[in-house]
């Protein structure tokens, strides 16, 4: 039998890379497809994706649901489910190209649709939340139907191949976004699945991770309280949905969530002056179970902006590079010259201190 | 000898350094790992970013990098030197017991990792910026300087210096006092036997990056050296 993700365990590698305007500037995804070639051998494989933001602004108001199938059958169940509520405005494959590198490829279709209002008013629930519901109750419960992107006007790519050829696969060069991530896969130990790549993304949320999550089960049990379910065992998912949980459902600015899940050490904090050293404990405290330990760098997107963070004893390799209002994240410079050989104000972030970059007076 | 890195991967590029003469200069360099590992007798100066572990296990070549180099520089190098006319990334001399490595600006996390001495050979790493964190992890030997000449308004180093230390020494341009060394580590100021051996190694530091190495010996310095030559006998069990 072939074994899926979530059947079995997968530490990992990777490379990450991303890019984004300030000016809210769009740009094809071919660049930051490139920009993970000289990082090739920081993949094997068996897993790369992308995320872009500002990708399908002629369907802004939709949310724009990216769909692994197995077959058909399923593809009609789970349709007939949607329908049930909600509107779905524009259904369609989504458009890739043929290449000997990516191979056994289920069926790859995208939804932009809004929930019906009949049906939230009669569940009581925000709209955001209910989409959430949604993607998490076909992600257990429709056997062979995977919701891999979900957010509004954004959209994730990924495959089980190195991303340069996931990036060609996907026609990035077909599409325009103010921001994009990038990740390839090192997993050592997995017969690799297309739902297990990265980026692994929520409503407009979307994580890029290299690293191992030593405290994943202990981060699981805490969030899975609050319904998410964590399906694939690949450490990744449940950053998604805690950065899901602290920002849309806790109220957490973005700054504050670093502080959670990178949190400084207490001696760290004993330097602080006063204010700062009360929130900071007060966050340690409160949200003690989503500290996440063991190396990582990220990259998390969501609607307008990036951020990047490494663990607060940086355990993996992440540098910052700018050029006008570009602004470059990637595991390796290499990566960043790729995108911009004149690439200035190169620095590595510390460890636990976020590089959060944000689009120009919401200009996207 | 010139190479356009830009035709080789890590692979075919070191077999093309490998059947080079002496002197190489290679160009548009991008990313590629372990560049000249292993080698001696070469002058190799490199034009662009060179990837991960640039001279792994180097055994006397000279690498010159005129710009910043990534992770590992001189990860286990055994002799040689390198020169970076930038920063570079973590993790730089781990476990390098012999040669130098002259960086004219910043290293990242965990610089002279578990950096150690081997009967004649001294591993030596001359920082000009700041470091990060865990500078000199484990340190077994050798001797880490860091001149803390960056202007960024940072530390000289990032917390935790010396953890686990046991060997080999630190010198730091500061007076240190916002430091916090763990207690199995003596910080103190330079004597002046130590600061003619400093000054040794800033003069040469000077000479490649054409600065005045009076002007910045101007300045305190602190040494840092484990307390004795077993200082985690405690956390062991005497049998």
């Amino acid at each position: 039998m072939k074994l899926l993700e979530g059947q079995v365990r997968i530490p990992s590698g990777c490379a990450i890379s991303a890019v984004i305007s300030r000016e809210g500037r769009r740009q094809t995804g071919e660049k930051i497809a490139q920009s993970m070639v000289p990082m090739h051998d920081r993949s094997n494989g068996l897993g790369g994706g992308f995320a872009g933001y500002g990708i399908y602004p002629e369907y802004r108001d939709f949310y724009a649901f990216h769909m692994f199938f197995d077959d058909n059958t399923i593809r009609s169940d789970c349709e007939r489910f949607l329908k049930e509520s909600f509107e779905i405005v524009k259904a369609e494959l989504i458009p890739t190209r043929k290449t000997p590198a990516i191979t056994d490829e289920p069926l790859i279709w995208r939804y932009f649709l809004t929930p019906l209002r009949s049906t939230l008013a009669s569940v009581q629930l925000d709209e955001r939340e209910f989409v959430v519901r949604t993607v998490m109750k076909i992600n257990v419960e429709m056997k062979g139907a995977y919701v891999f992107s979900s957010g509004k006007n954004m959209g994730a790519f990924k495959a089980v191949g190195y991303p340069e050829d996931v990036g060609h696969f996907y026609k990035l060069d077909e599409y325009e976004g103010y921001a994009w991530t990038a990740h390839g896969r090192y997993p050592t130990n997995t017969p690799g699945w297309w739902g297990g790549a990265h980026p692994f993304a929520l409503l407009d949320y979307s994580i890029v991770h290299n690293g191992e999550i030593s405290s994943y089960d202990a981060n699981r049990r805490y969030i899975e309280m609050f319904g998410y379910k964590c399906t694939l065992q690949t450490d990744t998912e449940v950053i998604t949905y805690i950065m899901d949980h602290l920002i849309r459902c806790r109220g957490l600015t973005a700054e504050e969530a670093a502080s959670v899940i990178a949190a400084p050490f207490w001696s760290t904090i004993e330097k602080k002056d006063d204010g700062e050293k009360k929130k900071l404990t007060y966050l340690r405290t409160i949200f003690s179970s989503l500290l996440i330990t063991g190396p990582f760098s990220i990259v998390f997107g969501f609607e307008g902006g990036i951020m990047a963070l490494n663990d607060r004893l940086k355990l993996r390799s992440m540098v910052v590079g700018e050029k006008n209002d570009m602004v470059y994240i990637s595991s390796e410079e290499s990566a960043i010259r790729v995108m911009e050989p004149d690439a200035e104000n190169i620095y590595a972030p510390a460890g636990g201190e976020p590089v959060i970059v944000r689009v120009r007076n919401g200009k996207f | 000898m010139v190479i356009d890195a830009s035709n080789y991967n890590y692979k075919s590029l070191n077999e093309e350094i490998s059947k080079s003469d002496e002197i190489i200069i290679l160009k548009n360099c991008l990313g590629q790992r372990f560049i000249a590992a292993g080698m001696s007798d070469r002058k190799i100066t490199i034009e662009g970013t060179p990837g991960n572990a640039l001279g792994a296990y180097l055994n006397g070549a000279e690498i010159t990098v005129m710009g910043n180099a990534q992770d590992a520089v001189g990860d286990t190098m055994n002799a040689g030197e390198i020169t970076v006319h930038g920063n570079i990334g973590d993790a730089a001399g781990y476990a390098m017991r012999g040669g130098a490595v002259y960086v004219e600006g910043n290293a990242g996390y965990r610089a002279g990792i578990h950096m150690k001495a081997y009967r004649e050979k001294l591993p030596v790493m001359v920082i000009g910026g700041r470091a990060g964190s865990f500078l000199g992890e484990y340190q077994a030997g050798g001797l880490i300087i860091v001149l803390g000449l960056n202007k960024d308004g940072h530390d000289i180093v990032g917390n935790y210096p010396c953890t686990g230390m046991h060997g080999g020494r630190m010198v730091l341009r500061s007076d240190c006092k916002n430091i916090r060394f763990p207690s199995q580590v003596t910080a103190s100021p330079a004597t002046d036997e130590e600061r003619s051996q400093i000054k040794k190694y800033v003069t040469t530091y000077c000479e490649k990056f054409s600065l005045n190495a009076d002007e910045i010996m101007d300045a305190e310095f602190t040494v840092i050296v484990p307390d004795s030559k077993n200082p985690y006998r405690q956390m062991y069990v005497a049998n």
